[in-house]
This record gives C-alpha cells, sequence and structure tokens, in this order.
C-alpha cells in the first residue's frame, strides 16, 4: 500500500519539477538571450551558435559614450529618486493625519482616496498635459516629477500601517511635550520603516518603468528617460541588435537589482496590500 | 484650551493633508471635469481657435471611427486571450512553489523577474526573439513549423504580444496567489489525506474553493488592467497600431488621437468610452462572482 502511494509520489514530484524548471527556462531564456546578443557583434547577432573569443562590451561602450544612454539614465534617476522620495513623505503626512487626527471632513477626504483609485488614468492624461502646457512644464523635469507626487492608493497603505502603532506611545509622547509633527517625524516614520522601504520600492521600480508620460512630456532629447531614449534609439538602429539589446539590459538591471535585493518588501507589499500599483 | 488644542489639530491636519490636497485638485478634481468639458467640445490643441461647444458630435466621431471600433475590439480580444492564461499558469505555479518543491525561493524570485522589467525592455527582447530569422522561428523550424514574422502579421501580431504580456506579469499574479495560499489552514489537507484524497483532489477541493475570493480578486484586476493597455502595443505596433491595425488597443488610440493629431476633444471623448467600458465590464464581473464573494 504505501509502496504504492510513494511511486505515486514520485510520479507526481518529476510533472512538478518539470513545470517549475519549464517555466524558469522560459522565464530566464530572453535575458540570457539578450544578454550574449549584447556582447556579440553586429554581424553575429542572428547566429544560433556563440564564439565567446568574439564577445566584448563594445557596445555597451558605444550607445553610452556615442549616444545620450548615460544622460538617460541619469533622468531616469533623477525623476525616479524625486518622485520616490515625495510620495515617501506626502504619502505618509496624509496618512497620519487620516489615522491619527481629528478634523471635519475626515470621512469624506477618506472615500475621495479610495474613490480616485478607480478612475482610470487616461481620462486625465489630456487635461493634466494642457494644465501643465499652460504652466509651461513641457518638456521639463517639473512636467515629468510633480505630477506624480502623491498616490492615493499608498496614503491607504500607510494608513492602514499607521493604525497598527499602538496609541499609548503617542499619547506618552504628548505627555512629554512633542508636537504631533515631532510625534510624526521622531516616531511614526521610523517605527514605519518596512512599510516604507515597500512603497518607496515599488513606486521606484513603478515610475523606472514608467513610458507614456515620459513620452508625452519630454520632446527634447536632452529631457528623455531611458525607456523613452531606448525606444527611439530602436525606432533609428533597429539593425544593430547588440547596442539596441545592451539599451535593454541597461534598462533592465537597476530594477532586477533593487529587487533581489530587497525582495522580502516586494512580497509584503503585494501580501499585505494584494494592489499593483 | 479645549478650543484652541482643537483648533490646533484641526490646523495640524489641514498643514499634512495639504499636499495631498493640492494635487487632487490640480491633478486630479479639475483634471476630471475639464476631461469631461473637452469631450464635449471641438478642441483642437493646434488651432488658435477658441473652444467650441459641439454637443456629442465627438462622442459621435469616436464611435462612428473605425479604427477606435476596431481597438475596441482588438483590446477585448486581447485581455479574453490574457486573463485567464495568466492566472492559470500563475496559479499552477503558486500551487507548485508554496510548498511542494525544493528552491522554492529560487522559482520564486526567477518568475518575478520579468515583472520588474521595463516593459521597453521586454518588449525589445521579444522583437529580437520573434523575427522571422529569430531564436523562436529557429526553434520552430527545427521541430516543421513554418517560420513567420509574428509580429508583421495581421492574424498573428495579437497573440504573439498576449505571450509576450502574459511572460511578463504571471509572476506577480502569482505571488497574490502565494499570499491567498498562506491563508488556508494544514489542518484541511491533513484531514482531506487521512481520508486519502490525492493532490489533484486537494487541489480541486480545497485550493481553489478557498481561493476563490483571491482569484476573483485577481480577474479583476488583471482584466483592468489589460483593457488599459498601451505600452507592449505601442512599442511593438507603434501608434498605427501595427499590421492592419490588429495591434491597436484602446488607450494607443487615445494617445494617438490626443497627441498625434492633436484632437483633444475626440480623444477625450474615447477617453470616457473606454471608462464606461471598463465600469460595465467590472459590474457584469461583480454580478457573475457576486454570490461567491459574499462570505
Amino acid at each position: 500500500m504505501w509502496k504504492k502511494e510513494n511511486t505515486y509520489g514520485i510520479g507526481i514530484k518529476i510533472a512538478l519539477y518539470t513545470i517549475c524548471i519549464l517555466w524558469t527556462i522560459v522565464t530566464l531564456v530572453p535575458y540570457f538571450i539578450a544578454i550574449i546578443t549584447s556582447l556579440k557583434p553586429v554581424e553575429d547577432v542572428t547566429k544560433f551558435s556563440i564564439d565567446f573569443r568574439k564577445l566584448s562590451l563594445d557596445s555597451y561602450k558605444y550607445i553610452t559614450t556615442e549616444f545620450p544612454f548615460m544622460r538617460w539614465l541619469f533622468n531616469s534617476f533623477v525623476v525616479a529618486v524625486a518622485v520616490t522620495a515625495g510620495n515617501l513623505l506626502f504619502n505618509s503626512m496624509a496618512a497620519y493625519a487620516l489615522a491619527r487626527l481629528n478634523f471635519p471632513f475626515k470621512k469624506v477626504i477618506f472615500y475621495i482616496i479610495i474613490g480616485t483609485m478607480m478612475i482610470p488614468g487616461q481620462v486625465l492624461l489630456i487635461p493634466i498635459y494642457l494644465i501643465l502646457n499652460k504652466l509651461g512644464w513641457i518638456d521639463s523635469y517639473k512636467g515629468l516629477i510633480i505630477p506624480w507626487l502623491v498616490s492615493a492608493f499608498y496614503i491607504f497603505f500607510m494608513r492602514q500601517y499607521f493604525l497598527t502603532i499602538p496609541k499609548d506611545l503617542e499619547e506618552a509622547a504628548l505627555i512629554d511635550g512633542l508636537s504631533r509633527f515631532g510625534i510624526f517625524f521622531k516616531i511614526f516614520l521610523p517605527l514605519s520603516l518596512p512599510a516604507l522601504a515597500t512603497q518607496a520600492i515599488f513606486i521606484f521600480v513603478g515610475n523606472w518603468n514608467s513610458f507614456m508620460w515620459p513620452s508625452i512630456i519630454a520632446s527634447s532629447e536632452e529631457l528623455y528617460t531611458l525607456p523613452v531614449g531606448l525606444n527611439s534609439f530602436y525606432g533609428q538602429y533597429y539593425q544593430f541588435w547588440n547596442q539596441v539589446l545592451a539599451g535593454a539590459i541597461l534598462l533592465s538591471l537597476p530594477t532586477i537589482i533593487v529587487f533581489v535585493a530587497f525582495q522580502k518588501y516586494f512580497v509584503r507589499g503585494i501580501v499585505t496590500t494584494g494592489l499593483k500599483e | 484650551m479645549r478650543n484652541r488644542t482643537k483648533a490646533q489639530e484641526y490646523l495640524t491636519a489641514f498643514v499634512m493633508l495639504l499636499p495631498y490636497i493640492l494635487s487632487f485638485c490640480v491633478f486630479f478634481a479639475y483634471p476630471l471635469v475639464k476631461a469631461f468639458v473637452i469631450s464635449f467640445q471641438n478642441f483642437s490643441f493646434l488651432g488658435d481657435a477658441p473652444p467650441k461647444f459641439v454637443g456629442l458630435a465627438n462622442y459621435k466621431e469616436a464611435l462612428t471611427n473605425k479604427m477606435f471600433l476596431d481597438s475596441i475590439l482588438n483590446t477585448l480580444y486581447y485581455s479574453v486571450l490574457v486573463v485567464p492564461t495568466q492566472l492559470i499558469i500563475a496559479l499552477i505555479l503558486a500551487v507548485i512553489v508554496n510548498d511542494k518543491v525544493k528552491f522554492k525561493e529560487f522559482f520564486r524570485t526567477t518568475y518575478y523577474l520579468p515583472t520588474v522589467t521595463s516593459p521597453v525592455a521586454v518588449s525589445i527582447i521579444f522583437l529580437f526573439l520573434y523575427k522571422t530569422d529569430g531564436l523562436v522561428n529557429q526553434i520552430l523550424r527545427h521541430i516543421g513549423i513554418t517560420p513567420r514574422n509574428w509580429f508583421n502579421e495581421p492574424s498573428f501580431v495579437m497573440p504573439a504580444i498576449v505571450s509576450v504580456a502574459v511572460w511578463g506579469s504571471v509572476g506577480f499574479y502569482m505571488v497574490t496567489f502565494l499570499s491567498g495560499l498562506s491563508t488556508i489552514p494544514d489542518q484541511l489537507y491533513e484531514a482531506a489525506e487521512v481520508e486519502g484524497a490525492g493532490e489533484l483532489t486537494k487541489l480541486i477541493k480545497i485550493t481553489v474553493p478557498l481561493l476563490k475570493p483571491m482569484i476573483f480578486f485577481n480577474t479583476v484586476v488583471s482584466f483592468i488592467s489589460t483593457l488599459q493597455m498601451f505600452d507592449l502595443s505601442y512599442i511593438i505596433g507603434g501608434s498605427d497600431g501595427g499590421p492592419m491595425g490588429k495591434a491597436m488597443t484602446m488607450v494607443v488610440m487615445i494617445y494617438r488621437t490626443a497627441f498625434k493629431e492633436f484632437n483633444m476633444g475626440v480623444a477625450s471623448a474615447m477617453a470616457f468610452v473606454v471608462f464606461g467600458i471598463i465600469f460595465l465590464l467590472t459590474l457584469i464581473q461583480r454580478k457573475l462572482f457576486g454570490e461567491e464573494m459574499s462570505y
């Protein structure tokens, strides 16, 4: 009896590992091909075989010195870091007010925040563009950054986290004469580091990968973010696959590194909220 | 004294909410009203003429524009293919890497990588793989299937994009399913084993029914996000929507009408049509899954 079950178990195990390994191959092979191809000379890009003596970093050197890839990389960093910093501060501030302070229309404001999450962004795209145009922010860092400095979703997310911080802690601090802002900066933010890390990582990655908005706002080449720059580079140099794919790897690496380094926060973010930015 | 502290608390709350309130007014409330107004106006960004009220003309123009109507069909076709495919794969992977294999951390990490990879990079990598002389065709030739120019043939472009989209987002839904699985008590499985239930029985009788709220949630999230698809279609198909416009999605169409043709009025009308479609489909989904959601 147990013998039969055991063989059954092995059969299932083989099936399970086969599925796992198959999907690992499906996931990793595109990256692998892209990396190898980016290291090949252009005449070899469609060859199946790999000539190890011919592999080099030439296409990386070429795109970062002959094309403004470093500039685009810099723009992407500036925009993603600024947007992330703004979100961390502003979302937490709003979340603190909603979690801990009493004021008129508190419920209304909370439901408005929830409600804004249900409107698809495309509806707002055109009027936001027109507003930025009036302000003269088209083709500027301001236009790339300022519309995205707060996020309803992460206000909600931080509020849920702040609600778990014990009230006694706060009351003791109030009695000791700490102001509300003091409590926010000295108690709530330090106690919320895991939640802040989760938020930071999702917003950074989301902004780093964002394509539609920067391609609307950044019209001059010096202001392209890396995704916009790479797409335009592909449009002109699509036959130079080694360079195009070197650009794709350059674009992918930062978020992959961030992900692998801070994995547990990713999982926590999805698990605690179940939502995608 | 009490009034003073109360006033102070109001003021503190106001200051803390100020960035949100400003952003809400400038980048949400006003744009929402403005978008609605523009959708009834003859609003060309390029002309100097002041906007003119034109009634429902923009909606009429949007709904008689063949390219826009096609984009609706293309998008629905895309959603219908992507949503079940990615959820089924994600569920299978989640069940397996939950506790059934070794190296599960490695598998989870690997499967999640495409989710953090830029859609521009993903599109470009697959443009290379799906080329006529690309890797995919070289493999297919070996097993006797005629090589194709996947992204350049009208009937293949959307299924090819679907495969890229599924590759790119299975990891995300796998992790949400994993979080759902972690809430199912082990005792249920142990009890089933005592009664002699096999793996498949346990999956069908315990895992899937208990995951139903999560499955519903993922279906809605996945459906809404596929209806708003832009990046893959735009990078792979361009603003003309690829071969015979077969890769044109609703959002690419809005983008094209607004920022290539500068026809802001019609584009706004299209945006509200898309909003309506998303809203309607979400309601239908809620009705369909309604009973199971009640617990």
